[in-house]
């Protein structure tokens, strides 16, 4: 049985094609990918993304407990911010990747993937010292991301400094307003009450904002060379070769940060790189690189109009600008190593 | 601009969601709307040579969008004559014109009887209710 968001009946109701994803029933598109992701890239779109989970950790040992189980420098957090970081394993391996805010002096919030919460949960809960309590407070909360060059003019809210949050008003709605994306865009993620999320969504819409689904959320990410946890990291591969050593605060104590602080001396074997196609071909999930490594995501880009992906690739290939071969389902098409992001406004 | 479901009476169809127009020992092939529709915006086409041959059922080339790649499926056996390089170019023009400008390939045909085995507009209909 299929998860359903407080929005549910509003994406059916847009036309949306509903898809299962993670155990949730979403919105893959409404009007089309294409066009969802230009809304966002030119102006704002707004995506429904209630199905990551969230949870509270409080308690005058909940910084204790953060320290320890994830990658990031917990200590860089005064209340109002947010940072990336990942919850790691013995062998440096990425359980989930999350943004964690720091509520007040005791209390953080973690918004983990859907697919994710309950091992992020199990993983902290078990991991629970005295004094800090774990809670997965998913079903309280919608979250509507909404990003765009436009967005917060359309939803009349101030710039504010990207990794913060503030409580705010949309149209009545109190929510939570993180200065947060997946897109690379500028914009926000709002979290408010399940129960008030129709009225959230529809105040979003009225201000011109458009639906975007979980296509556009994809092609978007991989245009800016986002991770997406399940194709382009996971459990068996360790953070520094997934390129987010900037998200492991390396002299702090965590788990397996001795095996990363290994790999980071050493060098890891391969890279999680960012390439171009330069034949016309569209790279996808699993295909092998010749010569050694494999795609990890791959898409036609919407913006550059060739295709684009991420590969794990032996680490002497991983310089921007190698040329690097894709089996395509039979066929060797070439592409070349890029740097991040693959999409840039400048363009 | 998306093109609205239609099934053309003229055309003979194949329940893997092909379509051909044959016009003496040739045929041209494409995919239908509730095809092109499934798959959203066609962001590439990868196409067989000219002078190779294709197999009924089987795969001559494919059709991708942002988010999936779909075989094609030949509804009849033959050799390539001619690829649409409107397509090749432009893809989308499947989207917007499946049954006109959005043809795929243009075959001479070498399976005796096989049309005979392809489903009328009304039998394809049926097969898409009934999916």
């Amino acid at each position: 049985m299929l998860r359903r968001t407080p929005l549910h009946d509003r994406h059916v109701a847009l036309g949306a094609r509903m898809v299962p994803f993670a155990g949730w029933e979403m919105p893959v598109q409404y009007e089309g990918v294409i066009p969802e992701h230009k809304a966002v890239r030119s102006d704002a779109g707004v995506f429904d993304v209630s199905h990551m989970g969230e949870l509270e950790v409080e308690g005058p040992t909940a910084r204790d407990l953060l320290q320890a189980t994830l990658s990031n420098d917990v200590d860089k957090l005064a209340p109002g911010d947010a940072q990336y970081t990942l919850a790691t394993n013995e062998t440096g391996g990425i359980v989930d990747d999350v943004i964690l805010y720091r509520l007040d002096g005791h209390r953080y919030l973690i918004v983990a993937n859907a697919s994710n919460v309950d091992a992020v949960y199990s993983w902290l809960k078990e991991r629970e010292l005295r004094g800090s309590d774990v809670r997965n407070v998913s079903d309280d909360y919608a979250l509507l991301a909404v990003q765009g060059p436009r967005a917060l003019e359309r939803l009349g809210l101030e710039p504010a400094k990207p990794f913060t949050w503030a409580m705010g008003d949309v149209d009545g709605v109190e929510v939570m307003v993180n200065r947060t994306g997946y897109t690379g865009e500028e914009g926000v993620e709002l979290a408010c009450m399940a129960d008030e999320a129709g009225q959230l969504w529809d105040a979003i819409l009225a201000r011109g904002v458009v639906p975007c689904g979980l296509g556009a959320r994809d092609t978007l990410r991989l245009e800016v060379c986002y991770p997406l946890h399940g194709n382009d990291i996971g459990p068996d591969r360790d953070a520094i070769s997934s390129g987010l050593a900037w998200a492991c605060a390396l002299d702090t104590e965590f788990t397996g940060v001795e095996r990363l602080r290994a790999i980071k001396a050493d060098g890891p074997a391969q890279k999680l790189v960012p390439f171009v196609m330069t034949e016309k071909a569209i790279p996808r999930q699993g295909m092998a690189v010749v010569g050694g490594g494999a795609v990890t995501s791959g898409t036609m880009s919407p913006m550059l109009e060739v295709g684009i992906g991420m590969a794990y690739v032996p680490a002497a290939a991983s310089k921007a600008g190698t040329e690097l071969v894709i089996d395509v389902r039979g066929k060797e098409r070439r592409g070349v190593v890029a740097k991040k992001p693959l999409y840039k406004k400048e363009q | 601009m998306a093109a609205s479901e239609s099934y053309p009476d003229e055309l003979l169809y194949h329940s893997e969601h092909d379509w051909a127009r044959i016009d003496g020992d040739e045929a041209t092939l494409g995919v239908t709307w509730f095809a092109q529709d499934a798959l959203g915006e066609l962001v590439h086409y990868e196409a067989p040579d000219i002078g190779s041959t294709v197999a009924k059922d089987a795969s001559y080339g494919e059709v991708e969008s942002v988010k999936a790649v779909s075989d094609l499926i030949s509804p009849l056996s033959g050799e390539v004559l001619e690829v649409n390089q409107k397509v090749v170019d432009a893809p989308e023009t499947v989207n917007e014109d499946p049954y006109g400008d959005g043809w795929l390939i243009r075959i001479r045909m070498s399976g005796a009887g096989e049309r005979d085995q392809l489903l009328s507009a009304a039998e394809y209909r049926k097969v898409l209710e009934d999916a």
